[in-house]
């Protein structure tokens, strides 16, 4: 398998203006993610790792450098692509899940086809096939009120595999779930990654993560400090999985 | 990583998202209502009672006036004994004083509405912004505000225009009995009512263009944002 890079930073770089000083919140990342891979970005609170993502996945703007998906430079696209790319290239995974409350599962899944211009039949039933996928087959019609944080979880991961994106961004996927629900999105995210090839991104300082990604990229000041494989973490973190078992 | 299966999507160029029909803004902007009815009914209360107001001065108005013009000399007294200007001058005072309250009142609901709108768009920066990560454009965005206020702007004009229009007849009634219906003056108040919906739904729309602005300009990643 030729591996090929589905996202590309060039020496990255972000500076943000807090009154009259500046702070550095990434000085010069390069960091490239091949496709198919299930990367975890991992770091303290402040250490960039929340810029780097959202760079990452299109939703912020570098002061310097240059991000690629798909070897397209996301600064050169318009709102009309860029919003064309959020739709079809890349799922949003959310902290706090991001269900709309106005909508059913069903509706919250189908939303981003009928963005992208899905008739609703069609729709419908990729909805219903993608709810039973992560688990809710018999809650499609059920508001995220009534639903437990672990389902609501679930409904946003089938809303983030709405339009066969190439890559799944996950911002922190299991930071408001307990453990048990927090291993199964997490294992989950691993299966679709495994079944779809999607890429799977995720920014955490969950410790589960470690144990199902394929490379973690740990951020400290602004810095890439190392980038681990798996087969060298799992030696490492060995004693926090027996801790959790 | 090699056992993975990587399923091959072609490197198809970026392409630009479409515009969505109208019809699936209005269809999400209906549902959004009647998710939050209560909240919608507070909003829509100011609009009644401003249009309510405005339909009541315009109808008691349009009665008066047949009443006067019909120079029954029956009727010309009871306007007499209930102390209505019947010059020219007096009832000229009169609409001055009264055009300055309707454009007041009217003001008042205009600012209230924009208020409400600016809330509704600030409590819902994490669905907008989520919106917007699923790949909506700006003026979708745009749409569902300025389509949610509409609504809340045409339902609570008609509600406020049939209540004017009845309170006002009944108090007419009570002061002229008979006469209100012999005089009636069908296709002006008609008219009137017309005018006051249109005026209800144009002005909700107005006070929507800053705060549908306001949301169609927030970022993406106002969907990340926590708040603790």
């Amino acid at each position: 398998m030729a591996e090929q890079s589905i996202v590309r930073t060039e020496d990255l770089k972000k500076i943000y203006k807090m009154g009259s000083t500046e702070v550095e919140a990434l000085s010069g990342v390069n960091l490239e993610i091949q496709a198919g891979e299930y990367l975890s970005i991992m770091g303290p609170s402040g250490s960039g790792k929340t810029t780097l993502f959202n760079m990452v996945g299109g939703l912020d703007k570098p002061t310097s450098g240059k991000v690629y998906i798909d070897e397209v430079d996301v600064a050169q696209l318009d709102a009309y692509e860029l919003a064309w790319l959020r739709c079809r290239k890349i799922g949003y995974i959310f902290q706090t899940f991001n269900l709309l409350p106005v909508m059913t599962a069903l509706e919250n899944v189908t939303l981003p086809m009928t963005f992208a211009g899905m008739s609703s039949d069609e729709a419908r039933d990729k909805g219903v096939a993608l709810l039973t996928r992560v688990g809710l087959g018999d809650r499609i019609l059920h508001k995220p009120s009534e639903l437990s944080g672990g389902q609501q979880q679930r409904v946003a991961v089938a809303r983030a595999m709405a339009n066969d994106p190439a890559i799944i961004l996950a911002d922190e996927p299991t930071g408001n779930l307990d453990l048990t629900t927090g291993r199964e999105i997490i294992e989950l995210l691993r299966e679709l990654n495994e079944e779809s090839g999607v890429t799977i991104i995720s920014a955490t300082h969950d410790m589960k993560m470690l144990s199902v990604s394929d490379r973690v990229v740990w951020i400290r000041d602004g810095k890439i400090e190392r980038i681990e494989r798996r087969e060298d973490i799992e030696i490492s973190v060995g004693t926090i999985r027996g801790k959790d078992e | 990583m090699q056992d993975k299966v990587v399923r091959d999507r072609t490197r198809a160029k970026i392409e630009k998202q479409i515009v969505l029909p109208l019809s699936k803004a209005v269809q999400i902007s209906l549902e959004s209502l009647r998710m939050r009815f209560g909240r919608s009914l507070v909003t829509m209360s100011g609009i009644v009672l401003a249009i309510a107001f405005l339909m009541s001065i315009w109808t008691s108005n349009a009665i008066i006036e047949e009443l006067r013009d019909s120079g029954d000399s029956r009727i010309e007294l009871l306007l007499q004994t209930k102390g209505i200007e019947t010059s020219a001058e007096d009832v000229k005072a009169a609409r001055s004083k009264q055009t300055w309250l309707i454009s007041l009142s009217l003001l008042v609901c205009g600012v209230g509405i924009t208020n409400a709108m600016l809330m509704a768009v600030t409590e819902r920066y994490r669905e907008i912004g989520t919106m917007k990560c699923l790949g909506a454009l700006d003026s979708f965005v745009a749409k569902l505000f300025l389509l949610e206020s509409s609504f809340q702007g045409a339902t609570a004009s008609i509600a406020g225009t049939v209540i004017g229009f009845l309170l006002s007849l009944v108090a007419s009634w009570i002061s002229f009995r008979g006469a209100v219906i012999q005089y009636f003056p069908g296709i002006k108040i008609l008219t009137f009512a017309g005018l006051a919906v249109l005026i209800g739904s144009v002005l909700s729309i107005v006070g929507a263009v800053f705060p549908a602005i306001k949301a169609a300009k927030m970022q993406p990643v106002e969907a990340m944002r926590i708040e603790r």
